[in-house]
């Protein structure tokens, strides 16, 4: 179909309105050079895209309608399940939405675990991002590295929640379990091992003609088109904006943590994975500051009609073990109203927008996930390009089907 | 005691648009289209007419003083038993000036629709497509409105709160199970 424009050579060689035929491709929803359930439809002059469409939902569980069904604090698991290579992030991502909706405010020690955790998650996505993508473009070694890698990383996930990748770790006003003594020194350990890795990895394909040549130039999108379209993360800082939502507006503890914002110049695939090696490095650092500056006291809130006062207190006094007994079969009851909190998730911004009707179930629950408005722009990345080209702008663009099909 | 007075002589409708410049603004330039504002936890509201949406979000993205550049997300609520029952909820971030506001636009029940801001920010296409998908919330001049998550067979739209939890739907397409109303047992034909 597509050799009918040469089979009209000889005299109509240079009358450009020779009618052709375009190829229809379509790449997916399971396709072994992707990862994630997305179908993208291609149609193909030769090799290249003149035309494509990408369609999601192959993933879609009804995020929303479970968490309506359900009390505030039992959403933490579907929390787990958006973006299911760093958990973490959602969990607190959650929590804080919640909170700022009860208007209650964690301990400091609170905040700084959830601070490691929510960085503990982001090396995992990046490192199964990074690792899958040179996967797919027949690195399969580098691979291996980024995987081992990421195995110490969900060591750390391991040693404060006991689960390597659904944690449901954090609540409201709190976390489930807080960690030991000895965990400072058990993270400097893996984080060693990491930083060893991730040298390796990098080493092995950024010496590589191939997988320069086949990163460099590619799925590049004005920084203008991105934000207008809505991208946010890693893709929008390769492209030069520097936009962090933790650096723009602090949560947690971002704001007394030494760290830099990576951006990147040229915003292509080159570039998108240079700054996400660069965001494994602040990653580091900010757990390092972390664990080091970990101070003591107590980890939950002192409320019991929001978090659970601890069996100590529940077998002993009458007016916690009333609370409790409230607070597990009725949920905790905000005030209505709404509210809308994002953190800077592994791909961008994943904000929360909560609508309370005063009853302990949330009235609506809405997670605005990076992973669906960053899709939105793949079909404008490859447009035009090489077919080839699809599979490391898919890659950068890293769509979670979890999170984007919620 | 004087602290106490305070709030209850200021009306509880104006007192974010004096604290936010932003509201103050939206509220001086469109007046009856800003039909209420509210500051809860901080979070800038204004609920808007249909018929000056697209009016409000021009002054959002092209004013200086706004900036609203980023268009964070777009979805609906659906407020059963409420008239108007539906509330469909925009967010928007200005990456230049690093503020937030978010829009509201009632509806009622038997007219769903509003105009479409695909116009002014191109990530508003699939963000509608799925309030339509969810809500059927139609968005009148958007390009090409079809279902995002479901397939167009999809009867109904699953985030109304009438639509019951665990109603089933026959799949569409080959190897497909359907759905014999008179036996619940799904059998694949």
């Amino acid at each position: 179909m597509a050799d009918e424009r040469q089979s009209g050579n000889g005299e109509n060689q240079d009358n450009l309105d020779l009618a052709f035929e375009t190829m229809e491709l379509k790449v997916g929803p399971s396709h072994p050079a992707t990862h994630g359930t997305v179908r993208i439809q291609l149609k193909l002059d030769g090799e290249r895209i003149v035309w494509s469409e990408v369609e999601v939902g192959y993933l879609h569980r009804g995020f929303e309608k479970e968490c309506e069904s359900g009390l505030y604090y039992q959403v933490f698991p579907y929390t787990d399940r958006l973006n299911y290579v760093s958990p973490m992030i959602n969990n607190v991502g959650y929590a804080l939405a919640c909170e700022k909706l009860f208007d209650v405010e964690v301990p400091d020690r609170c905040k700084y675990l959830r601070t490691i955790a929510s960085e503990v998650s982001r090396m995992s996505d990046h490192f199964t991002c990074l690792g899958a993508c040179a996967l797919e473009l027949g690195a399969f070694t580098a691979f291996l590295y980024a995987v081992e890698a990421r195995e110490h990383v969900w060591d750390i996930h391991d040693e404060m929640c006991g689960a390597r990748v659904t944690c449901n770790y954090v609540r409201i006003g709190g976390m489930s379990a807080d960690v030991g003594p000895e965990f400072p020194a058990f993270v400097h350990e893996k984080l060693a091992k990491v930083a060893k890795l991730k040298k390796d990895f990098e080493d092995l394909l950024l010496s590589n003609p191939i997988f320069i040549e086949r990163m460099e130039g590619t799925g590049m999108l004005a920084k203008e088109d991105l934000i207008a379209i809505g991208v946010s993360g890693p893709l929008l800082r390769a492209a030069g904006v520097p936009y962090d939502i933790r650096r723009a507006q602090p949560y947690l503890i971002y704001d007394r943590i030494d760290w830099d914002i990576p951006v990147g110049d040229a915003g292509d695939n080159l570039d998108r994975f240079l700054v996400r090696i660069a965001e494994l490095g602040q990653s580091t650092r900010i757990i390092e500051q972390c664990v080091d500056q970990l101070p003591g006291g107590p980890v939950d809130i002192n409320d019991p009609h929001v978090r659970l006062a601890g069996k100590g207190r529940v077998y002993n006094k009458m007016e916690e073990l009333i609370a409790q007994f409230k607070l597990v079969t009725e949920g905790p009851k905000p005030p209505v109203g709404e509210v809308y909190l994002a953190v800077e998730g592994g791909n961008g911004e994943l904000g929360f927008y909560l609508v309370s009707d005063g009853s302990g179930s949330p009235y609506k629950c809405r997670a605005r996930s990076p992973s669906f408005s960053n899709t939105q722009a793949l079909s404008r990345m490859i447009d035009g390009q090489m077919l080839a080209d699809v599979i490391p702008t898919f890659d950068m663009v890293n769509m979670i089907g979890g999170e984007c099909d919620r | 005691m004087a602290e106490e007075q305070k709030p209850a002589e200021a009306p509880p409708a104006k007192t974010p648009v004096e604290v936010n410049p932003i509201l103050k603004r939206l509220v001086d330039t469109f007046g009856e289209g800003v039909l209420k504002t509210h500051e809860f936890r901080g979070d800038a509201t204004a609920i808007v007419d249909r018929g000056v949406l697209v009016d409000v979000c021009r002054l959002l993205r092209d004013d200086p003083e706004f900036q609203f550049d980023f268009l964070v997300d777009v979805t609906a609520v659906d407020y059963i038993g409420r008239k108007p029952r539906f509330e469909v909820v925009y967010h928007f971030y200005s990456i230049a000036k690093n503020h937030r506001v978010r829009l509201k636009v009632p509806l009622e029940e038997g007219d769903p629709k509003l105009p479409s801001i695909v116009s002014l920010w191109v990530g508003a296409n699939w963000l509608e497509r799925e309030a339509w998908d969810m809500y059927g919330i139609r968005f009148d001049g958007h390009p090409e409105l079809k279902r995002i998550y479901l397939y167009e067979e999809f009867e109904g739209h699953p985030l109304r709160k009438d639509y019951p939890k665990e109603k089933r739907q026959p799949l569409i397409g080959p190897g497909a199970v359907h759905h014999d109303p008179q036996n619940d047992d799904l059998s694949i034909t």
